[in-house]
Formats: structure tokens, sequence, C-alpha cells
């Protein structure tokens, strides 16, 4: 089955800029190893050192998280959409950062 | 936007999504996606990232996104040829700086813009990038349609401030 697998931008840079890849899977964890095959330096940022999925990692199936589904072993179709969604979080309790300037952001909205 | 949405949140953190392009050298935010705390919701919240203690943190010093909320907001910026290029959120009477909880959760590449909050009133915004290694943020020139450094545009953001902030 053709699936389609959606990666978030900070990772693009392990999977050679591509923002999607498509690949023959019939379970959720048959399209991460596949993926993971393609492009070896994504597996230290998707799983663990004991092979599991790093908590910060969300997996989406089409629109579901597949904790709520069968997780890794949860089957995937023809045409299904995977997504890597990283979890954003964060808060206070104050440290400075190191000095020194990287990139720019820039705002053109009006 | 950013300051409204972190004004009317005040005392709780206020965090969203910003929309635009990127290339190797800048990032153009062209649009921002404000998100309600998941932290406002804390049974749900647990189910995303269980808080450490949760007696002492909440939504006034913690906040989550939705992955769902994402999920949604990514789909919508793909069909409009834009990509997620960093988030902001708010530090409610405290510093535009990122704490080690911030560093702890944040992810390389992205751009994470912190507004301060003092008194209910927005103050400082500053923009910070995670190293590689995930060892410290580095702080982001921030410029506003393409013109001023962030001291300009503080001094002038009533006449210059795009609908963004």
């Amino acid at each position: 089955m053709a699936v389609k697998v959606l990666i978030p931008t900070p990772l693009r840079q392990y999977a050679e800029k591509h923002d999607s890849v498509e690949l023959e899977a019939k379970t959720v964890a048959e399209a991460l190893e596949g993926l993971m095959s393609r492009y070896g330096d994504l597996r230290r940022h998707l799983y663990t050192d004991k092979g599991k999925i790093r908590s910060f990692v969300n997996i989406y199936l089409n629109d579901e998280d597949i904790r709520y589904l069968g997780k890794e072993q949860t089957p995937m179709n023809d045409k299904d959409v995977l997504s890597i969604v990283p979890s954003i979080a964060g808060g206070l309790a104050i440290q400075a950062g190191a000095h020194g300037t990287r990139c720019i952001l820039r705002c053109i909205c009006s | 936007m950013i300051h409204r949405h972190a004004e009317a949140d005040y005392p709780a953190e206020c965090c969203g999504i910003l929309l635009g392009r990127a290339d190797a050298a800048s990032k153009d935010i062209v649009d921002v996606a404000p998100i309600a705390n998941l932290r406002r919701d804390p049974a749900r919240a647990q189910d995303v990232i269980p808080l450490e203690d949760p007696n002492r943190e909440s939504e006034r010093n913690r906040f989550l996104i939705d992955p769902k909320e994402q999920l949604r907001v990514e789909k919508d910026a793909r069909a409009r040829g834009l990509t997620v290029v960093g988030y902001y959120h708010s530090h409610p009477d405290h510093p535009a700086r990122p704490s080690g909880y911030d560093r702890d959760h944040a992810w390389p590449w992205y751009s994470y813009v912190i507004v301060s909050v003092e008194a209910g009133r927005a103050r400082d915004t500053q923009s910070w990038v995670l190293d590689d290694d995930r060892a410290a943020f580095q702080p982001e020139n921030l410029e506003v349609a393409g013109q001023a450094t962030n001291d300009e545009w503080r001094q002038n953001r009533a006449s210059q401030a795009p609908n963004i902030f």
C-alpha cells in the first residue's frame, strides 16, 4: 500500500529536505521503519535508544493520534497519511541564553 | 496580534504558531495562528506532556500546544503554500528569555518568539533558535517589514508594527 509520511520542518534536514515521503507500508511501524531506513539520521530524533517513540513526538494517522488507535501496530490503508507532529511546550523559570546571532526572522505581514 | 493575545491571556501564558516561508538565511512570518493554551485543560494536557509538579505548574507558567490543533494549522498552512516557521508564547511578569524548561521542550530550527508581559502590558519581544545540539538558545534578529531592528521597532512600534504584533 502506498502511504505518505509528512515530515515537520525541524526534521527535514535529516531527510534530504523533503517535506513528505511516499512509501509502501501496511502498518504505522512499517511506515516509520521505511522512513528511517531511507533516512537513518531521523531515527535518533524519533526513537529513544530503547526503541520507543520519543515522548515529545506525536504520530497521527490521518487525523487520529496513534496512541488512541493501535499504536505502532495500527494498520494503514492505501493513500493514508502519517504525520509526525512535534510536541510544542514551554514555560517560565528563567535561564539566560548564550549571546550571538544566527539568522533573521522577518515579519512581512501587513 | 501576538501582543493582544499575550495581554488578553495574562496572567496565563499564551501561545501560537508562526506561519511563513524559510530559506537557509532567514524566515519570513506572513501569518500567525493563536492557539488556546492546552494547560488550561489540565486533564487533556497531562495526557500530552505530564507536568513534573502539578502543584506548582499551571497555565500561568506553562504552555502546551494541542498536537491536534498543530496538525490542523500545519495542514492549512501547506494548502496555502506556507510552513510552520516557529511558535510564540508569553512570559507573564518575566523577561522575554527562554527558560530551562523552554529549552528542554524546544526543537532546533524553529523560531521561538517570546513576549514578556508586565502587569498585563506586553513589553519586550525576542526571537530565539535552539542550537542543533540543544545546548542553548541563540537570539535571533527580528525585523518588522524588512526595515526596523529590534530597538528601532520597539521605539516605533506604535506606527510601524504590523498586525502580526
